[in-house]
């Protein structure tokens, strides 16, 4: 959702690190996006194909690591990643939940060629 | 020779520094804000139209309505006594911390009690975008189905307070409440809700006097310049 403001923003990102360290180009892009997390990597792919054009970072591939869902029972402790729509602890059976992953969207590193 | 740069940087990190500079406003106004997030016609102008009246004897209410176009919900707010600024966001399916920056421009802040920002109708985007107000509010609706929770669980999750509207019309519609609390409840345990009716008044009078006694307590912590 979003992505092409998205895109702009991990862009924006990425060169600033890039121009700091005298890069060259950027040849790689490292997101770790949360399964959670409402980000469709072929319209980010799609965005940036565009966006990047005659950008230190054209050409760049783009690399997505998807975190899964970990969730963690606030009655038994204990944490599990769950299946299909049903949130419920698979211990217990408890709705008492605290979600401990899966909302994430960074930007963990760039490769850069100097 | 290629190089790896470590980043870890939050990719939505631009909107939440703006919603903390917007947040400190508010807390240095002694302004205590909340986010009226819903469906289209879930009902949240009209619970500020029921809210602004029964409040305005003790506290000064501003209002900034977002759509994406008119001015109807800002003349609604205005109408019952809120010092209302309305933002067109140009087609933006969700208001962001830049636009609620630019309204609270063109409002005195120190010279209100209570913000109510009533977002762009809209179940998805807004729970994304961190504006700055204190509690985010979800007003669902008896008509809307009791499913929302299972197909919605960003702004279920994301949500400090639930109001349930529009309960007169429960005889009418086929609304299995307990199917949909579980749904809430799994997604945001304890969860403070609120059942009522705008068009009756049923149920309002508990909305209105928590909402009282959460304005006392931030003014406790947070006095305005004078």
């Amino acid at each position: 959702m979003h992505e092409l403001s998205v895109t702009e923003n991990i862009l924006e990102i990425a060169l600033g690190h890039a121009e700091k360290a005298k890069a060259e180009k950027i040849s790689d892009i490292y997101l770790v996006i949360g399964q959670l997390s409402s980000i469709v990597d072929d319209s980010i792919q799609f965005y940036w194909d565009m966006l990047a054009k005659e950008t230190k970072a054209e050409g760049a591939t783009l690399h997505f690591r998807r975190l899964p869902i970990v969730i963690k029972c606030n009655i038994c402790k204990h944490t599990y990643t769950p299946k299909g729509d049903q949130m419920s602890c698979a211990a217990c059976g408890s709705e008492q939940i605290t979600i401990i992953q899966g909302e994430e969207f960074y930007l963990e590193a760039i490769d850069i060629d100097k | 020779m290629t190089k790896r740069i470590e980043i870890v940087e939050n990719i939505l990190g631009a909107n939440e520094q703006l919603a903390e500079e917007n947040r400190s406003r508010l807390d240095q106004a002694g302004l205590y804000g909340l986010n009226f997030m819903a469906s289209p016609g879930a009902g949240k102008t009209s619970l500020i139209e029921k809210t602004v009246p029964a409040l305005k004897e003790k506290f000064r209410v501003a209002a900034v309505d977002g759509d994406v176009a008119t001015t109807i919900d800002a003349d609604r707010a205005a109408a019952v006594g809120a010092n209302a600024v309305q933002i067109n966001t140009g087609g933006e399916c969700h208001l962001d911390a830049v636009m609620l920056k630019q309204a609270l421009n063109q409002l005195t802040l120190d010279e209100n009690d209570l913000l109510i920002v009533e977002n762009v109708g809209n179940l998805i985007c807004p729970a994304n975008f961190k504006l700055g107000t204190h509690k985010n509010v979800l007003i669902a609706s008896i008509p809307e189905g009791d499913d929302k929770p299972y197909k919605y669980p960003g702004i279920y999750r994301g949500v400090d307070i639930l109001v349930i509207n529009k309960i007169d019309l429960l005889p009418y519609i086929p609304f299995r409440m307990e199917y949909f609390t579980k749904g809430v409840e799994i997604l945001n345990p304890g969860l403070m809700t609120f059942s009522l009716s705008c068009q009756t008044g049923e149920g309002l009078d508990e909305w209105l006097s928590w909402l009282e006694s959460e304005i006392l307590t931030f003014k406790e912590t947070h006095s305005s310049p004078q």
